[in-house]
């Protein structure tokens, strides 16, 4: 082990070079690349040829149901939750003789969704059908996008926090392959005790946009990432929802690993994932996995693995052992689809409102999170990753900009309080920004005493969990006043604690006078504990030094 | 597989008829699922040709029609059967490779295939749907034209519909064939064909020969391949429209309930005949990946060939093709069931099914009795959306041939047999 222990430094310099000169190069290859090399040490004495420098690849096919009030092809409405088989159409049952009408909707979705993603959106596209029986798909058969998808070619961009203490944010690609429309099917329960199956096709039909993302990605972090970022840009356009755990955004991970700059390994699909934070650790997960398999001398299995939450493992899936051929098929019953470029395209004649005009939805597409990122960087001077954590929760940009209304205080000042102070309390109690007890208002006049002068900042801290506390009851000065918290301003007393603090402690001042200047901070440590952290310390600090060095 | 299924809402063309204030009054048998070219595969028996217990027939051949009783044709037999038997006015079919025209013709009744495009499918339960479409059986050219006229349109719920050309509800009385320009394909002299049909089909077009019409022999060398391609193309879409046929929403569901998947094995074996098995099965080996571009690509590309065909003799102004409809009079149900319904659908469907394959609008019409008193019937092709004009120089011909109606020979219906006017039922 002595000789891995000193191989560690060395790689972690040639990788931190790498890192310099190939930004798109991920730091968790550090990770990963470690855990190998030192069981790399372990295999060599047994003599055994291992691969070394495992990196992971990750592509993702990701399924976005569509926002629309009707289904892709029949009018019956979409809405979660609704009492079973009570949005069902004839078209959706699959009685004999319905036929597919196509949802200009949804249709405008996927156009709008490629712009975002800078697709190329297909002029014509071709549905067609896939066939598998399963109690789930009514008619034997699925309605997709397999020979000539609607949008093709893009780019998905997307921004890590990365660095020490995550402090960097690192722009990141990952192409899109393509976005094709299709239907999603019904939901199956099984209910083991009586060995049925129940089914419920509320959701058949329902439209979906597959996206598929190119396997450009290494980890969990970055795929994790990905999507997050997916999710803001479809929500953005308001063409999905994204909400993971209302299945919404379906996520199937594809893994593998292999040696840098060789040919793709062999890869296995991970599906069953119902949050972005469980993507990442499964990803990881099915990389160790394979790095395992491989380094044990074994070969990875191409197939379909679920993912365990509770063991956070990926265990392989019973039902996709066997291989399907889908049997594609065009779908007759469908024209070719066309969207037309621009307004002048569209032949005479056509009826207008039944046309889907790719200029007109460009000319509509909102802001979408990078670029408001980089607006709330310039407009409010604050660092990109504290823009990066604004737009990351859902609600807190407008919580920011509600404070700086109610406050002068410059945003630069503001903006900490928001991404670390609100943040950590939200987090640690699982609540929304909606839901967060202290308002912008408050806040704001938390900040307004901080910045007149009346506490210090570490007391504010406090006060701030004491308002959290109250659920706002009790406003900043309130809880300041009933806790005696103001800043201690006052040169007499604070000299005279100074003095205290000065003559309780002769050994730091002797190592100040040696030359340790860092010890002054234990002192001013002492005469914050004394005054309860209500010193000021800018004060406390000249007093100090007023006394301490010179002479005594 | 539907025997107990009553399907809760109406199809587009019967809500367009009932609308007009049309009379419902029955559903007719036929070949099961539409496949079939006899109406001798349907779940309630085979379908009786009226003209099986007519006087001609009985006469000139000494038959005797409880047993000697000649099939409709299919699969659209009971619907031609009830039009032929005066039992109802109309009657509306479907037709895929001749499945109303068939049965037109050995029945002695008008029977139009329509554009592709022109009438609604929506609740029509597909067989190919591509080729499918309504058809539409009269006793007369100008009963079809009206019919025609009711159904045609754009229907939101059916997005391969188109609007249909304008044109006046009924037929001009005296359509002038004065160089209309007609086409007799070389390639329809098929072997099997009776000489009576022949001959038939020579009488015709001196007639209008005669009247001024410029009558020409023309070329479709690739409509030889057409029952293959058809085959082809037909089993891969049946294979995939049968596939919702498993129990679950509606319709037979088996007593196995072991698994899923043995139900859905299970309830499919039993609900369906060994002719939609079989096409099942072929079409699922057609559209395999290793075989797709070999077998449905490959037929894709011929039926795109035998419709160029078409346009290319209507673009250089062939206004009508004049063909027979079927290879002969009506046969012996006991002689029919000789061969297998693929084989007898494959002999059968030759002159019908071109026109199918490239979407164009056909009608059998009625001319003549056969030496066995039962009706040959020729059939006229036209471009796509000129039905009209297609049913204009029907009415011609039907003005000029002078085809007899059932009722003239009812008496003998009275004398001794089982025939049942209302609806034909067969003993399976």
């Amino acid at each position: 082990m002595a000789a891995s222990a000193a191989a560690v430094p060395f790689r972690f310099k040639m990788i931190k070079r790498t890192l310099l000169l190939c930004p798109n190069t991920s730091f968790t290859i550090r990770r990963l690349n470690l855990e190998s090399s030192r069981n790399d040490s372990q295999l060599l004495h047994n003599n055994r040829s291992v691969p070394t420098h495992l990196e992971g690849v990750v592509g993702l096919e990701i399924h976005a149901q569509i926002h629309s009030r009707t289904k892709m092809f029949s009018g019956s409405q979409v809405q979660f939750l609704s009492p079973p088989n009570s949005l069902v159409s004839f078209f959706d049952a699959s009685l004999p003789g319905t036929l597919p009408v196509l949802n200009k909707r949804c249709v405008e979705a996927a156009v709008t969704t490629g712009l975002a993603l800078n697709c190329r959106i297909n002029e014509t596209s071709l549905f067609d059908r896939k066939h598998y029986f399963y109690a789930d798909l009514p008619a034997g058969y699925q309605i997709t996008q397999q020979r000539r998808p609607l949008a093709v070619d893009g780019i998905l961009s997307y921004s890590l926090l990365d660095g020490k203490k995550h402090k960097q944010v690192v722009r990141k690609n990952v192409r899109v392959k393509q976005i094709q429309l299709e239907q999603d099917s019904g939901k199956s329960l099984h209910d083991d005790d009586r060995g049925q199956t129940l089914v419920d096709l509320n959701r058949a039909g329902v439209g979906l946009m597959e996206l598929v993302m190119e396997p450009d990605m290494t980890c969990g972090e970055e795929a994790a990432a990905a999507v997050r970022e997916l999710q803001l840009i479809l929500q953005a356009l308001g063409t999905c929802q994204g909400n993971m755990s209302e299945g919404q955004l379906r996520v199937d991970a594809n893994v593998s690993v292999r040696k840098p700059g060789e040919a793709l390994g062999v890869r296995t699909e991970v599906k069953n994932i119902n949050s972005v934070r469980y993507l990442s650790k499964a990803i990881d997960f099915e990389i160790r996995r394979q790095m395992d398999v491989l380094r044990r001398g074994g070969r990875v299995q191409n197939e379909t693995r679920a993912y365990d939450a509770k063991t956070g493992t990926t265990v392989p899936m019973r039902d996709k052992e066997a291989l399907q051929d889908y049997r594609f098929m065009p779908e007759p019953n469908l024209p070719p689809l066309t969207v037309y470029p621009d307004a002048a395209s569209v032949p005479p004649g056509a009826d207008v409102r039944r046309a889907v005009v790719v200029q007109n939805l460009r000319a509509e597409l909102p802001e979408l999170p990078a670029a408001r990122r980089d607006r709330l960087v310039e407009m409010y001077d604050i660092l990109p990753e504290h823009s990066y954590t604004l737009l990351n929760e859902e609600g807190l940009v407008e919580y920011f900009e509600s404070v700086l209304k109610a406050t002068n205080r410059e945003p630069r000042k503001v903006i900490g309080w928001v991404t670390n102070e609100l943040l950590a309390l939200l987090k640690q109690q699982d609540l929304n920004v909606s839901q967060s007890p202290v308002s912008p208002s408050s806040m704001a006049q938390l900040l307004e005493l901080l910045q007149a002068g009346s506490i210090s900042s570490s007391v504010a801290k406090q006060v701030f969990q004491e308002m959290w506390k109250h659920s706002g009851a009790k406003t900043a000065a309130e809880i300041i006043g009933e806790k005696e918290l103001s800043l201690i301003r006052d040169a007499e007393q604070l000299r005279r604690l100074c003095a205290e603090v000065v003559d309780s402690h002769p050994h730091e001042v002797q190592a100040f006078q040696a030359g340790n200047k860092k010890v002054l901070n234990k002192l001013m440590g002492a005469v914050q504990r004394e005054t309860k952290g209500r010193a000021d310390p800018l004060v406390v600090r000249d007093i100090l030094l007023d006394k301490i060095s010179g002479t005594v | 597989m539907l025997k107990n299924y009553t399907p809760p809402y109406n199809a587009t063309v019967v809500q367009k008829l009932l609308d007009q204030g049309a009379v419902l009054i029955g559903k007719t048998n036929m070949d099961e699922f539409a496949m079939g070219s006899g109406s001798t595969d349907g779940a309630f028996g085979p379908v009786r040709n009226p003209w099986s217990y007519a006087a001609p027939y009985c006469e000139r051949t000494g038959a005797v029609p409880d047993s000697d009783w000649v099939i409709c044709g299919g699969s659209s037999g009971g619907s031609a059967a009830a039009v032929a038997s005066l039992t109802s006015y109309f009657a509306l079919g479907s037709d895929t490779g001749g499945s109303t025209r068939n049965p037109g013709a050995l029945c002695g009744v008008v029977a139009l295939k329509p554009t592709y495009g022109l009438l609604s499918r929506h609740g029509l339960i597909p067989l190919v749907n591509s080729s499918d479409v309504p058809g539409i059986i009269t006793r007369s050219a100008s009963d079809a034209a009206i019919i025609l006229g009711i159904l045609q349109g754009v229907d939101t719920k059916d997005s391969t519909t188109v609007p249909a050309p304008p044109s006046p509800m009924e037929l001009a009385e005296n359509f002038d064939v004065k160089n209309l320009f007609v086409g007799i394909p070389k390639e329809f002299y098929a072997p099997g064909m009776s000489e009576e049909t022949a001959a038939q089909w020579s009488h015709v077009t001196d007639l209008l020969e005669k009247s001024g019409a410029r009558v020409e022999q023309v070329s479709l060398p690739h409509c030889q391949y057409s029952i293959a391609c058809y085959h082809v193309l037909c089993c891969a879409e049946v294979a995939s429209n049968m596939a919702r046929f498993d129990g679950l929403q509606y319709g037979h569901r088996s007593e196995v309930d072991s698994s899923t998947e043995a139900m859905y094995a299970t309830t499919r074996h039993e609900g369906f005949n060994d002719v939609v098995r079989g096409r099942i099965l072929s079409g699922n080996y057609f559209l395999l990946k290793q075989n797709y571009e070999h077998y449905f690509v490959k037929a894709q590309r011929v039926r795109r060939l035998i419709t160029d065909d078409f346009n290319r003799v209507f673009s250089s102004g062939v206004d009508v093709l004049l063909t027979p409809t079927t290879l002969s009079d009506a046969a012996r149900y006991a002689d029919f069931t000789q061969e297998d319904n693929r084989t007898r659908s494959s002999q059968e469907d030759v002159f019908t099914n071109p026109a199918n394959m490239a979407g164009l609008p056909a009608v059998s019409v009625p001319t003549t009795l056969s030496r066995r008193g039962l009706p040959i019937g020729l059939q006229l092709t036209g471009p796509a959306f000129q039905d009209k004009k297609l049913l204009s120089v029907a009415q011609w011909i039907e003005q000029r041939v002078g085809f007899p109606s059932i009722s003239d020979f009812v008496e003998s219906n009275r004398q001794g047999s089982n025939y049942n006017i209302g609806f034909a039922r067969g003993v399976r």
